[in-house]
């Protein structure tokens, strides 16, 4: 596509929440009064050091930011090219990047005076960090959850209940994350008046996907100076897991304008491009859904379709707004990893570094595997650990041992 | 330009009475089918028929306008055979406005101008986008208003006075106040509230103001009616339409009249109400 280059990668969206033809605010009459709300009330606070400052409180005490930037030695030595970091995000209280927006999106809550709080969930990470930051906070907590998804991550369904949320099984549609949305518009919808919703990744109406970059852009602000603090330079690659890409986003953003720095996200292949998968931008095109226009799997009818990934997180037919935008203008690269290419990625680093990874982050780790030993060994490469595994160990030892039967 | 939609309503405002707009899913649950549906909604009374266009995401709809929409899908639905069904409709009716309603994606997929062309060569008169705002005129709302179709906007309880007038700048045909914040199909619509909703809207335009969302019975169409231009009814006919599938969810004998009954009994409660007062 010939698409002039940006003088900044950095500076979207425009005033209306367009990253090129991406974002917008595609909803409903009945929420857009307060979408534009939201707008201003963001606004005020980012003015506001007080906000900042508070927030910055509980980054470091309650979530344990900032969050370690780890050499990986054994899987450097293993894979024989790049120096591999792994960013700790799977040490953050609860367990996965999810928590930085959250706390924001609490925090903007709580300034514009909402009591209740919904939120959907693939995964259930973004879930219980929401149930998290509503228990601390006292504020009564909704959490639409598809049903297929509430049966394959139980661990965290059983977090967010004892957290004092109430979790909605979704039963509507394919009954994942893209119905658990659905779900959550419309309980928004109705409850508009004293309800806020609390999105879980850089997609969605404006000014979701910019606020939850913003929230996130603490990955990868922190990585810039810890890698300067190791190794005196900024890093030559970074690669991130994609679902709605939040994790990815808040590493790249930071670097988008540093040409040095090579960029890849990675999308779920599920079981391979050309049968069921999740890969938004490899295997969809732009179309509007949820708020925002975006890359979307789809059919010849503008039909939304199934998306299918071994990890829930990951599962959704769509991609944040920002990353169709930076695939078009070639800044980032978007490769894709299948199930398989997951779980031996989800192996190797548990037996290599001790670190049991998501099933999200896992797929960066599995281009890693690609990537790293193409390398020269002075080659600097980050992958978040946008998560840890404890979610996905019941269903990844019933896979593991359902194929060594 | 004068559109079949304003043509109805001044026919209707002549006659003192408001207009009984009735809501159905293009395809549900069969296109044969649902257009015989579709043929005997003026028989029975509609004055205006909105159609849905099926989408596999509805966010603002209930489940029975979800299901409808999947059973529609189902039986190979898709917007050129929506299209395709108003055209069939127009060959014996040319004067009952026709609106299409639902989402955004499936038009953008079809290709804005190509969708627009077509809808008009086919007879439809005006369309209701649930996910355009007036913040994104620019897609779809000002080019349906220069292939002289009727963009029709849906003004809520949470739009207040200073935003209304830019959610009535590019509205025509009739503006669709949705009488609860919430899905289709849930509560029902507070009468009072409603009355004064209505005269707060038309303190910003002239334009007619139909009411939707929470109307099930003649009686409340009937109230409803009394303080608006019209009276929504979508739900409440996809329910009776649900009730008289067999269990596989295909029509049987009973399906074109179980809609053409309701709608029958819903028209006299509409036409028993006395319009508005303007």
């Amino acid at each position: 596509m010939n698409i002039a280059k940006p003088n900044s990668y950095r500076s979207g969206p425009d005033e209306r929440g367009h990253f090129g033809i991406f974002g917008g605010r595609f909803v409903a009459e009945t929420l857009m009064p307060l979408i534009l709300d939201l707008e201003k009330a963001y606004t005020a606070a980012k003015a506001d050091p007080a906000f900042q400052a508070e927030m910055n409180g509980y980054l470091k005490n309650y979530v344990g930011r900032p969050s370690p930037l780890y050499y990986a030695e054994r899987l450097t030595e293993h894979l024989g090219g790049a120096k591999i970091y792994l960013k700790r995000e799977e040490l953050n209280h609860t367990g996965s990047h999810k928590v930085n927006n959250v706390l924001g999106q609490i925090m903007l809550a709580r300034r514009m005076g909402k009591k209740r709080i919904i939120a959907e969930t693939g995964a259930g990470q973004h879930g219980v960090a929401t149930a998290t930051l509503c228990a601390r906070f006292g504020l009564e907590c909704v959490v639409y959850m598809g049903a297929v998804d509430v049966e394959r991550q139980q661990p965290n369904v059983i977090r967010m209940e004892m957290l004092g949320a109430k979790v909605m099984p979704v039963q509507s549609g394919t009954r994942t994350l893209k119905d658990a949305m659905n779900e959550a518009l419309r309980d928004w919808v109705t409850n508009v008046h004293n309800t806020f919703y609390c999105i879980g990744t850089v997609a969605g109406p404006h000014p979701y996907p910019t606020l939850v970059r913003d929230f996130q852009s603490i990955i990868g602000n922190e990585t810039r100076a810890q890698m300067q603090e190791i190794e005196g330079r900024l890093p030559d690659s970074l690669v991130a897991c994609i679902g709605g890409g939040s994790n990815a986003m808040g590493l790249f953003h930071p670097f988008l304008d540093d040409p040095s720095v090579e960029i890849f996200g990675v999308e779920a292949a599920g079981h391979g491009l050309t049968q069921l998968h999740a890969a938004s931008i490899a295997g969809g095109r732009p179309g509007v859904l949820h708020g925002n226009r975006t890359y979307l799997l789809m059919d010849a009818d503008g039909q939304i379709q199934d998306a299918h990934s071994i990890s829930a997180g990951l599962d959704y037919p769509g991609i944040g707004p920002e990353h169709s935008w930076l695939h078009e203008v070639g800044r980032v690269n978007y490769l894709s990893a299948t199930d398989d290419e997951a779980l031996a990625a989800f192996q190797l680093l548990s037996k290599l570094e001790g670190i049991i990874p998501a099933l999200e982050p896992a797929h960066a780790i599995a281009k890693v595997m690609e990537l790293a030993p193409k390398r020269p060994r002075d080659h600097l490469m980050v992958v978040n650990l946008s998560g840890r595994g404890d979610k996905d160990v019941p269903q990844v030892g019933d896979i593991l041992r359902g194929k060594s039967k | 330009m004068t559109t079949r939609i304003d043509t109805r309503f001044a026919e209707l405002a002549k006659q003192g009475r408001s207009a009984f707009v009735t809501f159905l899913m293009a395809g549900d649950p069969d296109p044969a089918t649902s257009l015989e549906i579709i043929k005997a909604l003026p028989k029975s009374g509609a004055d205006v028929i909105e159609i849905g266009m099926p989408f596999t995401d509805p966010m603002a709809d209930g489940p029975s306008i979800q299901a409808a929409g999947l059973r529609a899908l189902k039986a190979g639905m898709t917007l050129k055979k929506t299209i395709e069904l108003v055209r069939g409709f127009r060959k014996d009716d040319n004067a009952t406005p026709i609106v299409l309603m639902g989402y955004y994606n499936p038009i953008y997929i079809y290709g804005v101008d190509k969708f627009l062309t077509d809808a008009k060569s086919a007879g439809v008169d005006g369309l209701i986008i649930v996910d355009l705002p007036p913040e994104e005129d620019d897609e779809l709302c000002l080019p349906a208003m220069k292939a002289g179709l009727n963009f029709i906007r849906l003004a809520t309880p949470t739009t207040d006075d200073k935003r209304l007038p830019a959610v009535l700048a590019n509205t025509s045909g009739f503006v669709y106040y949705v009488s609860i914040t919430g899905i289709t199909g849930a509560a029902a619509a507070d009468s009072p509230a409603v009355s004064e909703a209505v005269a707060r809207i038309k303190r910003h335009t002239k334009l007619p103001v139909c009411v939707g969302f929470g109307i099930r019975t003649p009686e409340t169409a009937r109230a409803i009616a009394s303080h608006a231009n019209g009276a929504v009814v979508g739900t409440a006919l996809v329910d009776a339409l649900k009730t008289s599938l067999d269990a596989e969810g295909r029509a049987t004998g009973k399906t074109v009249n179980a809609v053409a009954e309701l709608t029958a009994a819903l028209a006299q409660g509409v036409k028993g109400a006395q319009q508005a007062a303007e």
